[in-house]
């Protein structure tokens, strides 16, 4: 007796769960030959809204804990990666079209560079923060904070690994992340949604959208409650206009990007804000 | 059963003349118990069906700034201080400081003894026409104290200048039948509204419907209410959950309309707590108009008691006026 195959509906990670598009709206995702493969959710700017609210929400908690549990939740999330690989490979070999090879050796670079990452979290505030010299019976002190919520454009290329290139920087300090995936090839972000969402990483904390970057990006780029935001993959959009509406509501933005971004502990602390505390000495 | 009481009620002209001869507990209690019960799942049904209603564009500007003419702006904290009052009534004045065509709230609503305080902080805002001043009375939010505490305590907040009083019923006597009590105390607290010149404060009657179990009771404590001189109804002191809910909101506008087609008399109601957002906010304007018209749709027949509802409302018309949205930063905190 033949058996009729399940089909997987894909749908949007928002606030740590899993709803449809608000819009009701879907798209085809195709193979690389131009093969139905799967239908994604579309996200309309209420549901950028929504990410955004949720993101909000959990940026206290997040960015409370201390930088050793979040390095700690980001490993974690790397061993699910890990045990996941077979399902990764194969769907990067479906929408993207590349070999087996290649597939597997993109998975492998995106766990290593989550990893790198991770490791960052409690050491980066000592990397970036400093004492300073000051005239006076004083201590000066500054250190990085995390800036926020962050809105991301995830490279339209190699989807997983330019994906977890993005979206672990802004993590690492206790960001919150709204982030668009590849619109060709969003089916790596889904199933890293439910990593995400299996792993110990608050609900909301990271928020993944699929759909089309041209349509949501110019209302994450303007809007007030986002405090930076990450163009790599906004290359072939008009994206000068985002960084004007960006600049109307004082936010960092990082200009788009080539390909995958490189790792690097610059992209971390990108996304914060310096705080510089005055602390008196004892006069003893 | 319970005892039949049949001493005479205090007089209150619209019981005498809706139920005529002499009031007593008996008959008070004949009416009410006579109301015919409340179909549950149809009023949640009519309730969730008028909350699917799409409001957009320039109805939602529309909407958007009736709510906040419609609006209690409340705090009703143990840590309340004189000047959290000020900050309160700054608000109420100028809801959103980047744009100064956005309307004044309907009232700030306050505990007595921060009304002094409340008056001061308005100034010429306040008055006929302005910024009211509601405050609540009769030992808020659970209304246990002996009646002549609960007098004096709204008298205290009439002289103090309250132009509403904000009033809870006694839900322990409503609950076991005493619905005599519950009436009395209703007529003496309006009685205690009255200023030197005569004139009276607005009263409002909290019903506390989260407490009151079944919507039959509403019913019934809505009618009470009414009869004993209430000028509005409302929901909740905002204490217990749960607060307003539409469904309850829906079922104290039907009893208004019904006394309105009765008497000709218009009775305000004020669905207090839980209400936060703006989309929420809106479904209660689609109810009011749906039920009693919208000529309910002005601060001296509708309120919303609330605090958070607000800056809710703040964003969502800074969305309309910029285009794009806007976040908790661009409002006051408070």
């Amino acid at each position: 007796m033949s058996r009729l195959t399940v089909l997987k509906t894909y749908k949007l990670y928002i606030g740590g769960t899993f709803p449809r598009s608000e819009s009701g709206r879907v798209y085809e995702v195709a193979t690389a030959k131009g093969a139905f493969l799967a239908n994604a959710a579309k996200a309309s700017r209420k549901d950028a809204r929504d990410a955004v609210l949720a993101a909000r929400a959990a940026v206290g908690g997040w960015s409370g804990a201390t930088g050793y549990n979040r390095g700690q939740v980001l490993y974690r999330i790397a061993e699910l990666l890990e045990g996941r690989r077979a399902q990764f490979v194969e769907e990067l070999r479906q929408s993207e079209g590349i070999s087996a090879a290649a597939a597997e050796k993109q998975v492998d670079a995106a766990i290593d560079v989550w990893v790198w990452y991770a490791g960052w979290a409690d050491k980066y505030v000592q990397v970036a923060g400093n004492g300073n010299p000051v005239s006076g019976p004083y201590f000066n002190v500054s250190t990085p904070e995390p800036t926020g919520v962050v809105a991301v454009i995830a490279p339209q290329e190699s989807s997983l690994l330019g994906l977890v290139s993005v979206v672990a920087p802004a993590l690492v300090s206790g960001n919150a992340v709204i982030v668009v995936a590849s619109e060709r090839a969003p089916l790596a972000a889904i199933s890293l949604s439910e990593v995400l969402a299996t792993s110990d990483v608050p609900g909301g904390v990271v928020n993944i959208l699929t759909g089309s970057p041209a349509e949501i990006a110019p209302w994450l780029a303007s809007h007030a409650d986002v405090n930076a935001i990450d163009l790599a993959g906004a290359g072939s959009l008009d994206w000068v206009d985002l960084q004007i509406a960006a600049a109307e509501t004082l936010k960092r933005v990082l200009p788009p990007e080539d390909g995958v971004p490189l790792p690097s502990v610059e992209r971390v602390t990108f996304f914060t804000e310096t705080k510089t505390v005055w602390h008196p000495k004892g006069l003893i | 059963m319970t005892v039949e009481q049949s001493i005479a009620l205090a007089p209150a002209e619209r019981a005498n003349q809706l139920i005529g001869g002499e009031l007593t507990e008996k008959s008070l209690r004949l009416h009410l118990e006579g109301l015919p019960g409340v179909d549950a799942v149809g009023l949640e049904a009519r309730a969730s069906d008028l909350g699917t209603r799409s409001i957009k564009t320039t109805s939602k500007a529309w909407a958007l700034d009736r709510i906040i003419g419609l609006i209690d702006l409340t705090t009703l904290e143990g840590a309340d201080t004189p000047g959290k009052v000020r900050s309160l009534v700054a608000k109420a004045m100028t809801p959103d400081p980047s744009d100064l065509s956005t309307p004044r709230v309907a009232a700030v609503c306050v505990y007595g003894d921060m009304v002094l305080h409340a008056v001061e902080a308005l100034g010429a805002a306040g008055g006929p026409g302005g910024v009211q001043i509601a405050a609540v009375a009769t030992a808020f939010p659970s209304g246990r104290a002996a009646l002549p505490v609960k007098i004096a305590d709204t008298k205290h907040a009439v002289a103090a200048g309250a132009d509403e009083i904000d009033m809870v019923i006694d839900r322990g006597a409503f609950l076991s039948g005493r619905y005599g009590v519950v009436f009395d105390q209703i007529v003496a607290v309006k009685e205690a509204c009255r200023r030197d010149d005569g004139t009276y404060a607005h009263l409002k009657v909290i019903l506390e419907t989260g407490e009151l179990t079944t919507y039959d009771n509403v019913r019934r404590a809505s009618w009470l209410a009414i009869l004993a001189g209430g000028d509005f109804i409302k929901t909740s002191t905002g204490k217990v959950a749960p607060a307003a809910t539409l469904p309850v909101t829906l079922l104290m506008l039907q009893v208004v309309n019904d006394w309105h087609r009765l008497t000709g008399e218009k009775i305000g109601v004020k669905p207090a707590g839980g209400i936060r957002t703006s989309k929420d906010a809106i479904k209660y304007l689609v109810t009011v108009a749906e039920t009693v018209g919208e000529e309910w749709l002005r601060p001296s027949l509708f309120r919303f008691g609330a605090s958070s509802l607000l800056n809710d409302v703040l964003l969502q018309r800074q969305k309309l006026t910029t285009g794009h949205y806007s976040g908790p930063d661009y409002v006051t905190v408070d």
